[in-house]
């Protein structure tokens, strides 16, 4: 990093709106992944969770990914998130139970993670990913979509990749609907079918016997 | 202009707040599955910073693919802990250890 | 005669086999008669067209080679293969035509046998055995009628599987010939290591120039050729029942009368013989195992002679007598005068079968009683079974002009003129043997025949001649006890009959020296001098010695034998344990394998194999298990921080390629 950070400083080049934008999401997004892992109430981790989904949307509309960005929007906030909410909301959770030794392994979780970083930055610190190696390519021409140009490798090169993905979820909503489901024998039902479908001989059944008679009448 | 670099710093960083959300969360199923999907924004913003460096699209397709999936698997494993918690009543990681050998 | 005489050699052994298979898998369909005509049907045949392959021998028309070849592995190729001259031709007219015989009288003997059919199936197969073996032009054929004959012995030996003393013997039977067979497999094995071939031509033409090569052997030096040579005899002992292999014989008794004489008598146990004698350019190399044989056989001849003299069981005198005549043949094969011991193999398959049959002729009237002593008398009663003991008594003790005469006169002269060491041992040992020969001989004889009848009143009412099936075949076999001799002695003593066969070193020849002693007779007038000669010779005059003496015992004096057997009790208890033999294997051997097999047991399989490698495994995972389940806590967490750190070292991996 020290040798990145210089070069934005000495090339004196004015930060411009979408080094603006990136910076300020990216610091949003590490504060919110932050807050999500440490916060104690679950609710409040799934409303920083959106946060941060929100913030890395917008930082990868800086990236000229806007149909992702949306979708990413669309589907973690609108849907993924919602169904974490209702999940922690359903469920009673005991939390101080699951707060207990909650910082028992921050040091070697801490350790592992310094370590991952030290060793990214090892690697991105190499010239290969800088300013000079790796240029911003120019943005995209007035007119150009991002969607239109996602669809049609989408439903070309990767038609297949795309069906299996579409199984894959479908796999996945059956899976979901076979694990939650169940069978409660208490639970009392109509079944107007079988109420439809009854005859006589269901209900009523005809005996014959002998015909009685008065025992006080004998002696 | 923005570096390719600080992308994957960015990435880096988010990578490695997940990693210890999963080291302090460690009972809480809820906050580990939350930790995974940020662990996945963080490699799909990898991803979508090597696309648009590399003018190649194919990274965006794999985003796609990558959501479809998260999506599908976020979705599965909430139902198992409901079905946990209706067996157990708990999400406790600790209580379920009937695996240990 | 023929155009195609392979088809002929084919058949001799195949119409046997398929008699047996017939007779064996389809017994209960085709019945009794169906089962004995099929088998004596194709016995016929074979024993008719062998006289047809004897004759074309004779006329010169001889064959040597593969009709099948079965695998070549490492260059060396397993066949079938046929060796057809005088010796094998020879073999198979004695085989086929003893086999003949038996068979018919097997339908007598066997008469009232639940297991007829099968017996019927084992004697056709033993045929076939055994003409393969003697046909062979190969060691792995000859290994493999080694083997069947040796297998249809031990299911014949115990054919009556409910008796319990027949189960011991024929596994003692099987046992003691797999001693033998180790020999037999390791001398084939050394050929092949030397020669490189299994082919019986191939083996004798390179063997002159292997007869030097020699391995380091206790401190000195023996050539491959006697190793060869004896380990192929100590199968020859098995199989020829030489001392000390020689135990299972006198119990293979408990088989049917007819397959001792057939397999125990007549045919299979000269197996041994014919090896030696068609292996006759081998041994010729190696005179140390010339010497060895000479004095097994001389040893084998003498003693077992003698244990002869106290048995009262009919058929154990004549196989202690079968054991003494094959120590002659080996005798003979020692001195080198292997035509001399084939000879007396061919005659000896007659009158031995002969006096086997006619004992169980006897046994036949006596109901199954096979004790001497409980006989007696015999003489009037069935006077063809007695006219044939004789014949084949007198031909038994080489009365002068019977076909024993001829060989064993010839091989006591061609052992008197070998120089090797131990033919001094044996020609005392085979003079002896004559003397002791007579004994028992005319011991059973007048056992059996004459004296007054020991029987009960009850049995001695039904004692009556056996019926045709029985007499005819001993007086077919009785014809050649008497004149096969004289009709063989002039071609296969001194006419050169195995001229072809069989390989003599001129030092060695000692049959080439008795040739020169008659120098110009022929014909009957040479008969006429060995008669002479005979007559003189000091084995007549044992005989006659041994003959009065059993007269004397058994008929003037017949609490003599009592007496004796008081007075010199040490020897007769020695003889009646026949030496302690079976008391040593039983003792010694059986026990001490049984203590070594138990040993390992004990050891080996429990201790190691079981307790250290099964149950050590077992217990080796287990507890390294015990100690690796502690990793394996169930809780989610740990498997994800083991993801985690497994990640992290893969990247560091990444860092420093």
């Amino acid at each position: 990093m020290p040798d990145v950070v210089p070069a934005i400083i000495t090339n004196q080049i004015p930060m411009s709106f979408t080094q603006l934008a990136f910076y300020f999401f990216a610091a949003v997004m590490v504060l919110a992944s932050t807050m999500v892992i440490t916060i104690r109430n679950p609710v409040k981790a799934a409303l920083f969770l959106v946060l941060a989904f929100v913030s890395g949307a917008c930082v990868w509309m800086t990236l000229e990914a806007e149909f992702l960005a949306i979708v990413l929007v669309l589907v973690y906030v609108g849907a993924v998130m919602v169904l974490f909410l209702f999940v922690v909301m359903m469920l009673d959770v005991n939390l101080t139970r699951l707060r207990e030794g909650f910082g028992e392994y921050l040091p070697i979780g801490g350790l592992v993670a310094v370590l991952m970083v030290l060793e990214m930055v090892i690697v991105l610190s190499a010239d290969s990913f800088d300013q000079q190696n790796m240029p911003r390519p120019e943005p995209q021409a007035e007119g150009y979509s991002n969607t239109k140009e996602l669809g049609r490798l989408l439903y070309t090169f990767y038609v297949y990749p795309f069906e299996l993905a579409a199984i894959i979820l479908l796999v996945a909503i059956i899976a979901a609907i076979a694990l939650t489901l169940r069978k409660r024998p208490q639970t009392k039902y109509q079944n107007p079918a079988e109420q439809v479908a009854v005859r006589r001989e269901d209900r009523v059944r005809l005996v014959k016997m002998a015909a009685e008679r008065r025992k006080d009448n004998q002696p | 202009m923005i570096p390719l670099a600080h992308y994957l710093i960015l990435g880096a960083i988010m990578f490695a707040l997940s990693v210890i959300g999963i080291f302090l969360n460690r009972k809480n199923v809820v906050i580990l599955l939350m930790s995974i999907e940020l662990l996945l924004l963080a490699i799909n913003t990898n991803f979508l910073a090597f696309s648009h460096y590399l003018q190649d699209t194919a990274g965006q397709v794999f985003v796609f693919f990558i959501l479809t999936v998260a999506a599908a698997e976020s979705a599965i494993g909430l139902a198992i802990l409901i079905v946990l918690f209706r067996n157990r009543h708990t999400i406790n990681v600790e209580d379920l250890d009937t695996l240990k050998g | 005669m023929f155009e195609n005489m392979q088809l002929v050699y084919l058949a001799i052994p195949m119409s046997c086999l398929t008699a047996s298979i017939l007779a064996g898998v389809f017994g209960k369909k085709i019945g009794r008669v169906g089962a004995h005509s099929v088998t004596i049907f194709a016995v016929g045949l074979s024993f008719a067209l062998s006289l047809v392959v004897y004759f074309d021998v004779l006329a010169g028309n001889k064959f040597n080679g593969a009709v099948y070849t079965w695998a070549i592995s490492g260059g060396v190729p397993f066949e079938i293969g046929f060796l057809i001259d005088e010796l094998s031709a020879t073999m198979m007219a004695v085989v086929t035509f003893v086999s003949f015989m038996v068979h018919v009288y097997t339908v007598g003997y066997m008469h009232d046998d639940p297991g007829y059919q099968r017996f019927f199936s084992y004697i056709a197969l033993f045929t076939f055995a055994m003409l393969m073996l003697v046909m062979s032009n190969n060691f792995l054929q000859l290994f493999f009628g080694w083997e069947a004959v040796g297998l249809v012995s031990y299911l014949l030996i115990g054919f009556w599987f409910q008796k319990e003393s027949a189960i011991a013997a024929n596994l003692k039977a099987f046992l003691v010939n797999r001693v033998g067979d180790l020999g037999f497999l390791l001398g084939i094995a050394a050929i092949v290591f030397l020669f490189g071939s299994l082919d019986y031509s191939a083996v004798f033409s390179a063997a002159p120039q292997a007869a030097a090569v020699t391995v380091p052997f206790m401190g000195g030096e023996i050539t491959w050729i006697t190793i060869i040579c004896l380990l192929l005899f100590v199968g020859a002992m098995g199989k020829s029942a030489q001392v000390p292999l020689h135990v299972w014989l006198p119990d293979s008794m408990e088989g049917p009368t007819p397959i001792s004489a057939l397999i125990h008598a007549a045919t299979m146990v000269t197996a041994g013989i014919f090896m030696i004698a068609r292996m006759s350019p081998l041994y010729e190399l190696s005179e140390t195992a010339l010497s060895v044989i000479m004095v097994i056989g001389g040893i084998t001849a003498f003693f077992m002679a003698l244990i002869g003299l106290v048995q009262n069981d009919i058929k154990r005198v004549v196989a202690y007598s079968t054991l003494s005549q094959l120590g002659y043949m080996t005798v003979a094969m020692g001195a080198s005068a292997y035509a001399a011991g084939m000879f007396h193999l061919v005659t000896h398959a007659f009158f031995k079968a002969l006096l086997f049959l006619a004992a169980g002729s006897v046994i036949i009237a006596m109901h199954h009683e096979q004790d001497m002593r409980a006989m007696g008398g015999l003489r009037k009663p069935m006077p063809i079974t007695y006219l044939t003991v004789i014949i084949g008594t007198l031909a038994l003790v080489g009365f002068p002009g019977f076909s024993g005469f001829f060989s064993k006169d010839a091989i006591i002269e061609a052992v008197h003129l070998s120089k090797l060491p131990g033919s001094g041992f044996a020609y005392i040992a085979l003079t002896a043997g004559v003397f002791v020969t007579a004994f028992y001989s005319f011991r059973l004889l007048f056992l059996t025949f004459h004296g007054r009848p020991r029987m009960d009143q009850e049995a001695r009412r039904h004692v009556k001649e056996s019926p045709w099936v029985v007499t005819v075949p001993l007086i077919m076999l009785a014809i050649p006890s008497v004149l096969i001799g004289a009709w063989y002695v002039e071609p296969m003593l001194f006419g050169g009959f195995f001229e072809d066969s069989i390989k003599v070193l001129p030092e060695h020849n000692t049959l080439g020296q008795l040739a020169e002693e008659n120098p110009d007779a022929t014909g009957v007038e040479l008969l006429l001098n060995l008669m002479l000669h005979g007559m003189m010779a000091p084995p007549f005059w044992l005989f006659m010695i041994g003959a009065i003496t059993a007269w004397v015992m058994y008929i003037d004096k017949p609490e003599l034998p009592g007496k004796l057997a008081v007075k010199f009790g040490a020897i007769y208890r020695m003889l009646m344990n026949k030496y302690g033999f079976d008391q040593f294997y039983e003792q010694v051997i059986a026990r001490g394998v049984r203590r070594i097999g138990s040993l390992f047991w004990q050891i080996g399989d429990v201790k190691v194999i079981d307790g250290g490698m099964v149950n050590g495994t077992a217990r080796l995972v287990g507890w390294f298990s015990g100690i690796v389940r502690t990793i394996q806590t169930g809780y989610v967490y740990h498997y994800a921080f083991a993801m985690i750190i497994g990640l992290f070292l893969l990247m560091t991996l990444f860092l420093n390629p």
